[in-house]
C-alpha cells in the first residue's frame, strides 16, 4: 500500500470523485430533516437508541433509570476507601468551599465565589491532574451567546430545546441563554481575544441545530482561550489549587448535609480531609468509559468521578441515558482516530460527502441526528471509506471553505486542525478529512436546578457532570456556555450559603451504607469505584504484572 | 486504547530503557504499551494542553529534539523522556489596573530583555510558533503582535526549558494576549447592547411564553422558526 500525500492510494481514488463533485456542490444544499425523519434515522443508527447498551439502576434514588452499561458498573461496583483505614478527627484543609475539579467550571466557581464574598483562605479546588487539564481547554468551535441584533436568548432557547428533543428542563436553558452575553462580556473584560472585526462585531457562526450565527471563536483554540485566561486570573488571585489530588468520596455531617471531601495524593498515596461549609462538583464528564467501545475526544482524567461520589451521597441523577457522539472524530490516521474535528469546519461550509463524492445530509443538523446520518451512510448504506485498521469513515470535504470564502480562510481559522492533521502527513486545505462518530459528551449527570443545587443540601453541580440543561442532545457551543453559566452560578449560589451554614460531624457512614445496599442488591463484583483514571498499558505488560510494590 | 502488537515492531529507549513497540504508535500510547500508566504527562491527549513536552533524541543524530508525546509518531532508535513540569515562575498582576503601554510588559518580565536572539526556542516550539519574535515583540512593546504570534501556545514549557537566557516565553505571551484582549481590541458594541436590554427586561416576557409553553405549541414554534442563511 503506498502513501500519497498522507493517504492510502486507494482513498486517493474516492478523493478524486470528491473533487470532480465540489464544483457542484459548492452551491448545492441538502434538505433538513424533519422531526419525523429525525426520530426515525435516530431509533435505527444512532448509539444511545439501542436498547441493549444501557441497563436499569436497581437502587438509589434514580432506581430504575437506565444508563450506559460502563456507568452501571461503576454505579454497581464498591466504594475505593474503606472508611475504616480513614481517620476523618485530623482535619488537613477547613474551608467555607471546596471545589471538587480544576477545569472550567471550578475555575468560574472560584472566581465568582470570590467575587460573592467568600475569602480565596476559605475556598480551594482540588483536581485529578493539572489546573486546567479538561475537556475545557479542548473545546474549539465556541461558545453561543445571543448577541446580535435578530437574534435572542428567547431564540437561543428556542433552538437548544428543541435540540434537546424538548427533555431539558426548561428553567435551566433560561438561565442557560440569558445568562450568555453576560458571560461573554465578563470574558472580554478578563481580556479573552475572541475573533471580532475593526469596530468590534464578534464573528460570529451558524453551529448544528442553530438558527441563528452565534458561536463566538477564537480561531479554532476557543475552549483553550477561555480556559487559560481564566486560569490566569485565578493564578493571579491567588486560589489555591491541589492538582493531582482527586477528591475519592464526599463527606457528610450528622445532619446529611454535603461536608467536604477525602482527596487522595496520587504521587504519595497519601489521604487529606477536606472539611467545607459546601462542596461544588466540578469533576466534567465520562468519555474515558469508552462508551460502547467507542474512541472518544475527553481528556485523560474524564471517569465519571463525580457521578459515582454524587451517587454514593445520594443525589438525584438525570438524562443519563444519553450520550453526545461528535459526528466528526478523525478516522485516519490512525494516531488521532477519536480526536475531535471541531464542527466549525462544517460551520465554515466543509460537507460531509460519501465515498462517491455525494452530498448526503445537510451539515448541520444538530449532534444526534447528523452522526445518525453519518453512521447510516457508513454501515445502512456501505458507502463509506474503510481505513487499513477497518475502520469506515466519510469525507468532511474541508477544501471547499477555501472555495467559499477565499484562500487561507482555513489557515486563519482552523490553525488547530490544520497542524494536527499535518503531523501526520495530511494537507486539509488540499484533501478532506476522514470522520467518523466519536464519544463526545455525557448529556445528562447530576441533577440540578437553577441555583446549581443538587438534591443533597450543601452540594452543587456545575459543568458537564450536571444534567438537565441540555437534556437528550446537547448543541455545538453550549457546554463551554454550560460551565461558565453553572459554574457561576455555583460560585454565587455556594458563597450566599455558606454564610448560614453550620457543620456538624463528618461522617463516612454514606459509604458503609452504600456497601450494605450493594450487598443486599445481591451485586457481586470485584469493581471499585470511582476509578480515577483509565488503564490503557499494554495487555502483555498487565499479564506479568504484580502488585508488590 | 492501546493495539494489540502488529507485524512490525520497533525498538525505543525510554529515559534510557529499551522496550520493543509495535511501530506506528505516538510516543505516548507507545509509552502505555511498554506498561507506563500515566499519571503526569497526559492530559488532553489531542495536542491541546501541553501535559507531554517530550525531549528526545533520534538514533545517529546530533539534534536534540522536543515534541509534545501525543502528538508525535514514535521512530526507531528514538531515545526520550517526557518532561513532567517546568518550573517557572508567573508575574502576579491585577489585570484591570495595568495598561497595555509599551512598557507593561517588559516592566512584569525584566528577563525579556535579556533575549541573544538564538533562536533556541522557536526550534524547542511543538507548535511550530514564532517563539522569539513574539518575545522580541513583547520587549518593543508591540502588545498586538506578542499576542497573535503567540496565540495557538499550549504552554507545554519546552520553549522555557531551553532558553539560556531563562525567559518563560508562555507566561510572557498570556500577559501580552490579556492586555490585547482587554485593551486593544475594540469592545463588541452590539454585546453592551445586549446585555443592557436583558436587564431592562426586553426578553422576560417572550421566555416566559416559551418556559410555560405546552409540548405541541412548542415544537410548532421550534418546527416553525426561520433558519439564518
Amino acid at each position: 500500500m503506498e502513501i500519497i500525500r498522507g493517504y492510502p492510494d486507494y482513498m486517493r481514488e474516492s478523493i478524486e470523485k470528491v473533487e470532480k463533485t465540489r464544483p457542484h456542490r459548492l452551491k448545492a444544499t441538502f434538505e433538513q430533516m424533519s422531526l419525523e425523519e429525525r426520530d426515525e434515522i435516530l431509533n435505527k443508527y444512532h448509539p444511545d437508541y439501542k436498547p441493549e447498551a444501557k441497563r436499569e439502576i436497581t437502587f438509589g434514588p434514580s432506581k430504575g433509570q437506565r444508563v450506559p452499561h460502563e456507568v452501571a458498573d461503576l454505579i454497581e461496583a464498591y466504594p475505593l476507601v474503606d472508611p475504616d483505614q480513614i481517620d476523618l478527627s485530623q482535619i488537613d484543609y477547613d474551608v467555607d468551599i471546596l471545589i471538587i475539579g480544576g477545569g472550567g467550571a471550578g475555575t468560574v466557581a472560584a472566581l465568582w465565589a470570590h467575587y460573592s464574598g467568600v475569602p480565596l483562605e476559605n475556598i480551594v479546588i482540588t483536581t485529578k491532574l493539572r489546573h486546567g487539564d479538561s475537556n475545557s481547554m479542548m473545546a474549539q468551535g465556541g461558545i453561543q451567546a445571543a448577541d446580535r441584533e435578530g437574534d435572542s436568548p428567547p431564540r437561543h432557547y428556542l433552538d437548544a430545546i428543541g435540540g434537546g428533543h424538548f427533555t431539558n428542563k426548561p428553567e435551566l436553558v433560561k438561565a442557560l441563554t440569558m445568562d450568555a452575553p453576560k458571560i461573554i462580556k465578563w470574558h472580554e473584560e478578563l481580556g479573552v481575544m475572541y475573533d471580532k472585526d475593526a469596530q468590534g462585531t464578534m464573528m460570529e457562526l451558524a453551529g448544528g441545530g442553530t438558527s441563528r450565527k452565534r458561536m463566538h471563536s477564537s480561531r479554532d483554540y476557543t475552549g483553550m482561550e477561555i480556559m487559560r485566561t481564566i486560569r490566569d486570573e485565578a493564578r493571579n488571585l491567588g486560589v489555591q489549587v491541589l492538582e493531582f489530588s482527586p477528591a475519592v468520596e464526599l463527606l457528610l455531617d450528622d445532619e446529611g448535609k454535603a461536608a467536604g471531601a477525602l482527596l487522595y495524593n496520587m504521587e504519595t498515596n497519601q489521604y487529606y480531609v477536606v472539611k467545607a461549609k459546601a462542596t461544588i462538583l466540578a469533576t466534567g464528564g465520562f468519555g474515558r468509559l469508552h462508551v460502547q467501545g467507542f474512541a472518544t475526544t475527553n481528556h485523560y482524567g474524564a471517569t465519571a468521578d463525580g457521578l459515582v461520589m454524587a451517587y454514593h451521597v445520594g443525589a438525584n441523577l438525570i438524562d443519563l441515558d444519553s450520550v453526545q457522539y461528535h459526528p466528526t472524530g478523525a478516522a485516519y490516521p490512525e494516531q488521532i482516530v477519536g480526536l475531535l474535528v471541531t464542527e466549525k469546519v462544517r460551520g465554515l461550509g466543509a460537507q460531509p460527502v460519501n465515498k462517491e463524492g455525494e452530498l448526503f445530509v445537510y451539515p448541520l443538523e444538530p449532534r444526534d441526528v447528523e452522526a445518525a446520518n453519518l453512521i447510516r451512510e457508513c454501515y445502512g448504506r456501505d458507502n463509506g471509506i474503510t481505513t487499513p485498521t477497518g475502520m469506515r469513515g466519510v469525507w468532511l470535504d474541508s477544501p471547499m471553505i477555501d472555495d467559499l470564502s477565499g484562500e487561507g480562510t482555513i489557515k486563519k481559522n482552523l490553525a488547530a486542525m490544520v497542524r494536527m492533521f499535518e503531523r501526520f502527513g495530511i494537507d486539509m486545505t488540499a484533501d478532506p478529512l476522514l470522520v467518523f462518530p466519536t464519544l463526545h459528551y455525557q448529556n445528562g449527570g447530576v441533577e440540578i436546578n437553577e441555583r446549581a443545587e443538587t438534591s443533597v443540601p450543601g452540594l452543587f453541580a456545575g459543568g458537564e457532570v450536571e444534567g438537565g440543561v441540555h437534556g437528550k442532545n446537547r448543541l455545538m457551543g453550549n457546554s463551554l456556555l454550560d460551565y461558565n453559566v453553572f459554574g457561576r452560578r455555583a460560585g454565587i449560589c455556594a458563597a450566599e450559603y455558606v454564610k448560614k451554614a453550620t457543620i456538624g460531624e463528618l461522617s463516612l457512614d454514606h459509604v458503609r451504607k452504600y456497601e450494605e445496599t450493594l450487598k443486599n442488591a445481591g451485586i457481586k463484583t470485584d469493581r471499585k469505584a470511582p476509578i480515577i483514571l483509565p488503564d490503557y498499558r499494554g495487555k502483555q505488560v498487565l499479564s506479568r504484572a504484580l502488585d508488590i510494590f | 486504547m492501546v493495539e494489540e502488537p502488529r507485524a512490525k515492531m520497533i525498538k525505543v529507549y525510554i529515559m534510557g530503557k529499551e522496550y520493543e513497540v509495535p511501530e506506528g504508535l505516538t510516543i505516548m500510547k507507545a509509552m502505555e504499551y511498554a506498561g507506563y500508566r500515566f499519571i503526569r504527562g497526559s492530559g488532553c491527549r489531542a495536542g491541546f494542553c501541553g501535559a507531554c513536552g517530550t525531549i528526545f533524541r533520534k538514533k545517529g543524530e546530533y539534534k536534540f529534539r522536543t515534541a509534545l508525546a501525543c502528538q508525535t509518531t514514535i521512530e526507531d532508535g528514538m531515545y526520550l523522556t517526557e518532561l513532567p513540569f517546568v518550573p517557572a515562575n508567573k508575574a502576579v498582576y491585577s489585570i484591570g489596573e495595568l495598561t497595555a503601554a509599551p512598557a507593561t510588559i517588559v516592566s512584569l518580565y525584566p528577563e525579556i530583555a535579556r533575549c541573544v536572539s538564538c533562536n533556541t526556542c522557536t526550534k524547542a516550539c511543538p507548535q511550530d510558533l514564532q517563539v522569539m519574535d513574539f518575545i522580541q515583540a513583547a520587549l518593543r512593546g508591540d502588545v498586538e503582535k506578542a499576542a497573535v504570534l503567540s496565540f495557538d501556545c499550549l504552554q507545554c514549557g519546552l520553549c522555557a526549558a531551553r532558553c539560556p537566557a531563562d525567559i518563560v516565553h508562555y507566561h510572557v505571551a498570556q500577559l501580552a494576549r490579556r492586555l490585547y484582549g482587554k485593551y486593544v481590541s475594540p469592545r463588541s458594541p452590539h454585546l453592551e447592547e445586549r446585555n443592557k436590554e436583558i436587564e431592562a427586561g426586553k426578553f422576560d416576557e417572550e421566555m416566559d411564553k416559551f418556559t410555560k409553553m405546552d409540548l405541541e405549541e412548542l415544537k410548532k414554534s421550534y418546527t416553525e422558526r426561520d433558519i439564518e442563511k
